[in-house]
């Protein structure tokens, strides 16, 4: 083995009385790409945090090659060659990719004579890496894909030798995280080291050499990532023995529940987010809905439940239209059958500062069921809740807690109870499992498919393309706002792939 | 991790913290005390003494801390739907119209209990209409709240002294106010009650039945935020209001009904200044409590309970504080202000400043006691 580039000896850390690290020892060899997996909570960010100077460890030693190094500050990390590129990036939109290369890192008080300096050294950076990107371009006007790069580049202008990665690929579509992997493997063979946060197993066996599992504030394993498995890491990081994908019977589609056609729909700037899109959702069948985020899958699922304003176009629930003028009452739709499990559970589908048993009403309490007069019956309501915390394995089982205590994955699973148990006709669901453990994972994909061999149409939003395949009986892929293809489940990630970077159907046959 | 620090038990969270912020207001004040000279010891128990060493103290303490009452429920109210109503002023002052109304119409018809009722609907239509246009702008044109009802308190203010002036006053008045209401508008006093526990015998405190008004109004505000279905969607869109609309609920209804209830609380408080106290409609009759219920409210978390206790505390502060300001000379009135304004800091805008200290230190004694054992379980 190399020499360790980073090595982080018995490092602890608390946030009050929560240990977010305990004892955590980890050697990553020079020119390597090491992975570090988890779960949600896990202490991955912590970790990273501690490194790139964020946090201070509560006690532990950092080493960056083989020297202890005191990392107090992000300039520190800085200092010793740790550059970090964020999940969420850290660019100012309304500069140009070279003012944004440079911000922090000026050399004079005139900007002229650093914009100079770095023009030139950001031209050998992209030469030298396979990196092009137009140094006069304004960030905002460029791709996702392209504003990653700008952030790998800041780093590497600032000399970092050690790149750390959060969670890179979240917002990339395939094609342009397999560029990004490139542009990895390439930094590594000139030397540099790189540490990928991700919860994406595929990724991790993909393109890293060696992989580090943690679990509740420990680090429970390394491996060479030859000699391990998907299945051996996801047993890691839960602790047990997981199935990865679900297994379904043939899907027995019925009668059209629910019917979309010619929608369009706006946002607040007047941008049209959905264009003329049309489709059916049968009983018994999942129909999925493909795409990198932001290309109108959230605020259809918003105009179908009744949240949003279309602009045109017509839904229809079981034959019967929705007023889709903005009078739609989501109240009233679930009283005809739509269950909606919204994208962002923090802020739409629960309410963080509630006990859990009030967001097992949320959007159902006009229900009679949980009324006594112009009174809640309280009774009724935490019998319910306690029922729903039951079947669907909740917790802590306490229906006092606030939610905001509850773990991502017990979160949703309050918020899949809730609608599911309505037994409604159609369940609508969007990123079902963003910030979810692969535990919980599982289980919210057994409940869906359940869903479907009751007979009930579901439509499913997700930009997890693997959640998309192995759920789906039917694949629509968005891009700007059009459903640009149909396949059936059996499609390759590649064709899916193309279709949602918005190559034209015909290309993508050939 | 979005909330890194543990949670508290409820009596620590709810007892301990407001104590300790209390404390340091109290020191802080004590410094301001040495600094002009006196003895800050002796100051405090003058304040205590002042408030509730004697019968006619806790009178008065219970007085003043009836108006913060009505005023700090009706800003809890608005508050549990996202609201920040400072209009309780004006709110209060233009229910004293409607209350002077209703009392010049029946004060030498009826007795007092048939007269109170109708006061009280009086009250309510007049301060929840005076909070209505505020809330309609807010829920149907997006004018900020904040921002109007700060402008109707100043429209209350200019109205009500034409009102007063130009209309109710009697000719033969000199002061700017309606004439003296007769029995059936004066609302008997409670002193009787402070006096069964032996205190002297009370001769002029204004303490009436208006409390047991603010206590019941705190009974019900509790009961509507947390027990009915309409509170339920008041907080629910004060927490969230995209929540609000994933559920159902309407941001109109919801911000104009809070802020009618808030407006009608704020306007009870009016009936304890003009049929508990002067038995007239008079020229800035809410005299500031609409603006101490924002720091009781605030102080109070919001809740009836501690409402009632922050008003008590506020109410000490406005009697000891005035027996204060006789007793030591180097202290005068604007002094007190000053350590109420303390109180509402240390209280109120920095309520979480201790906090964090005091989760790392429950953390170190008893981890369990913050629902460490809870989270361990939490797996799947």
């Amino acid at each position: 083995m190399a020499e360790a580039a980073i090595e982080l000896i018995g490092i602890n850390k608390s946030f009050g009385a929560v240990r977010a690290n305990r004892d955590i020892n980890l050697e990553i060899a020079r020119g390597t790409i090491h992975g570090i997996v988890g779960e949600n909570g896990a202490g991955k960010s912590t970790l990273m945090s501690i490194l790139y100077g964020f946090y201070q460890a509560d006690s532990g030693e950092i080493r960056v090659n083989g020297k202890p190094a005191a990392i107090k500050s992000s300039n520190d990390a800085i200092a010793t060659g740790i550059g970090m590129v964020h999940q969420h990036f850290m660019l100012v939109d309304n500069f140009t990719v070279l003012e944004n290369i440079i911000l922090g890192a000026e050399s004079d008080a005139l900007l002229k004579s650093s914009i100079a300096k770095a023009r030139s050294e950001l031209e050998r950076l992209e030469r030298e890496y396979g990196l092009e990107v137009e140094p006069d371009a304004i960030i905002e006007e460029l791709p996702v894909g392209l504003q990653q790069r700008v952030e790998i580049l800041k780093a590497l202008y600032r000399g970092a030798e050690i790149l750390i990665l959060d969670e890179p690929t979240g917002v990339l579509t395939p094609a342009e995280a397999d560029h990004l992997f490139r542009i990895l493997r390439q930094l590594k063979d000139q030397g540099k080291t790189i540490v990928l946060i991700t919860h994406k197993l595929r990724e991790i066996m993909a393109i890293t050499d060696s992989v580090s599992v943690m679990r509740q504030g420990t680090m429970v394993a390394t491996r060479e990532t030859k000699q391990t498995t998907v299945e051996e890491l996801a047993e890691l990081m839960v602790g047990r023995r997981v199935l990865l994908r679900v297994e379904k019977g043939e899907a027995k589609a019925g009668e059209v529940k629910l019917s979309v056609k010619n929608l369009v729909v706006k946002d607040q700037r007047g941008v049209t987010m959905v264009d003329d899109v049309s489709f059916d959702v049968r009983a018994g069948e999942i129909v999925g809905i493909a795409g990198v985020a932001g290309n109108g899958q959230s605020e259809l699922l918003e105009a179908i439940s009744g949240i949003r304003k279309a602009v045109s176009g017509s839904v229809t629930l079981d034959g019967r239209p929705i007023d889709l003028t903005g009078a739609a009452d989501p109240g009233e739709l679930r009283q005809r059958g739509l269950a909606h499990v919204p994208e962002d559970r923090h802020h739409v589908g629960l309410v963080l500062a509630f006990e859990e048993n009030e967001n097992s009403i949320l959007g159902y309490h006009n229900d009679k069921r949980y009324l006594k007069g112009p009174l809640l019956d309280v009774d009724a309501i935490m019998a319910d809740a306690k029922d729903k915390i039951e079947k669907y394995d909740i917790r802590p089982a306490n229906p006092r807690l606030r939610t905001a205590n509850f773990s991502g994955g017990n979160q949703q699973k309050i918020v899949l109870a809730r609608e599911i148990e309505q037994d409604p006709g159609v369940l609508i669901v969007g990123q079902p499992t963003r910030g979810v453990d692969v535990g919980a994972i599982e289980f919210i994909h057994k409940r869906l498919i359940a869903m479907r061999d009751q007979g009930k149409a579901v439509l499913l939003v997700s930009v997890e393309l693997d959640e998309i395949r192995s759920l789906s009986d039917r694949i629509l892929v968005m891009f700007a706002g059009r459903v640009v293809g149909e396949r059936g489940p059996e499609a390759s990630e590649g064709e899916l792939g193309l279709l949602m970077a918005g190559v034209e159907q015909k290309e993508a046959a050939e | 991790m979005s909330t890194p620090y543990a949670k508290l038990p409820a009596w620590a969270d709810y007892g301990l913290i407001p104590l300790i912020n209390l404390a340091v207001a109290f020191i802080v004040a004590g410094l301001v005390v040495l600094l002009v000279g006196e003895n800050p010891f002796r100051a405090a128990v003058i304040l205590v003494e002042g408030a509730f060493g004697r019968g006619q103290g806790i009178a008065y303490t219970l007085f003043y801390a009836t108006n913060f009452i009505f005023t700090g429920l009706a800003v809890a109210v608005a508050m549990h739907a996202g609201l920040f109503n400072i209009g309780g002023e004006g709110q209060a002052y233009v229910a004293g119209l409607g209350v002077g109304l209703v009392c010049l119409a029946l004060d030498r018809v009826v007795p007092w209990y048939v007269t109170f009722p109708f006061a009280i609907a009086g009250a309510a239509v007049f301060g929840a209409a005076w909070a209505f246009v505020p809330a309609y702008l807010q829920a149907r044109r997006g004018s900020h709240i904040v921002i109007t009802t700060i402008m109707f308190n100043m429209i209350a203010a200019s109205l009500m002294i034409y009102v007063l002036r130009d209309i109710l006053k009697p000719e033969a008045m000199q002061e700017v106010k309606t004439r003296m209401l007769e029995a059936g508008a004066q609302l008997p006093r409670l002193n009787w009650i402070i006096e069964l526990f032996g205190t002297a015998k009370i001769r002029s405190a204004p303490f009436n039945v208006s409390f047991l008004l603010a206590l019941v109004m705190a009974y019900l505000v509790w009961l509507l935020i947390w027990r009915t279905k309409l509170g339920y969607e008041i907080r629910t869109f004060g927490f969230s209001q995209k929540a609000a609309r994933y559920a159902g609920i309407s941001e109109v209804r919801v911000t104009i009904i809070a802020m009618l209830i808030s407006g009608a609380l704020a306007g009870m408080m009016s009936i304890n200044a003009i049929m508990g106290d002067q038995h007239s409609v008079y020229v800035d009759l809410a005299g500031g409590a609409g603006f101490i219920g924002i720091a009781v409210a605030l102080m109070g978390r919001a809740h009836p309970v501690g409402i009632i206790l922050a008003s008590i505390l506020f109410g000490m502060l406005y009697q000891g504080g005035a027996e204060l300001s006789f007793e030591m000379p180097a202290i005068s009135r604007d002094m007190i202000v000053i350590i109420q304004g303390l109180v509402i800091l240390f209280a109120g805008a920095l309520e979480h400043m201790f906090r964090p200290y005091i989760q790392t230190l429950f953390a170190s004694i008893s981890p369990k006691s913050v629902g460490l054992a809870a989270v361990k379980g939490e797996g799947a």
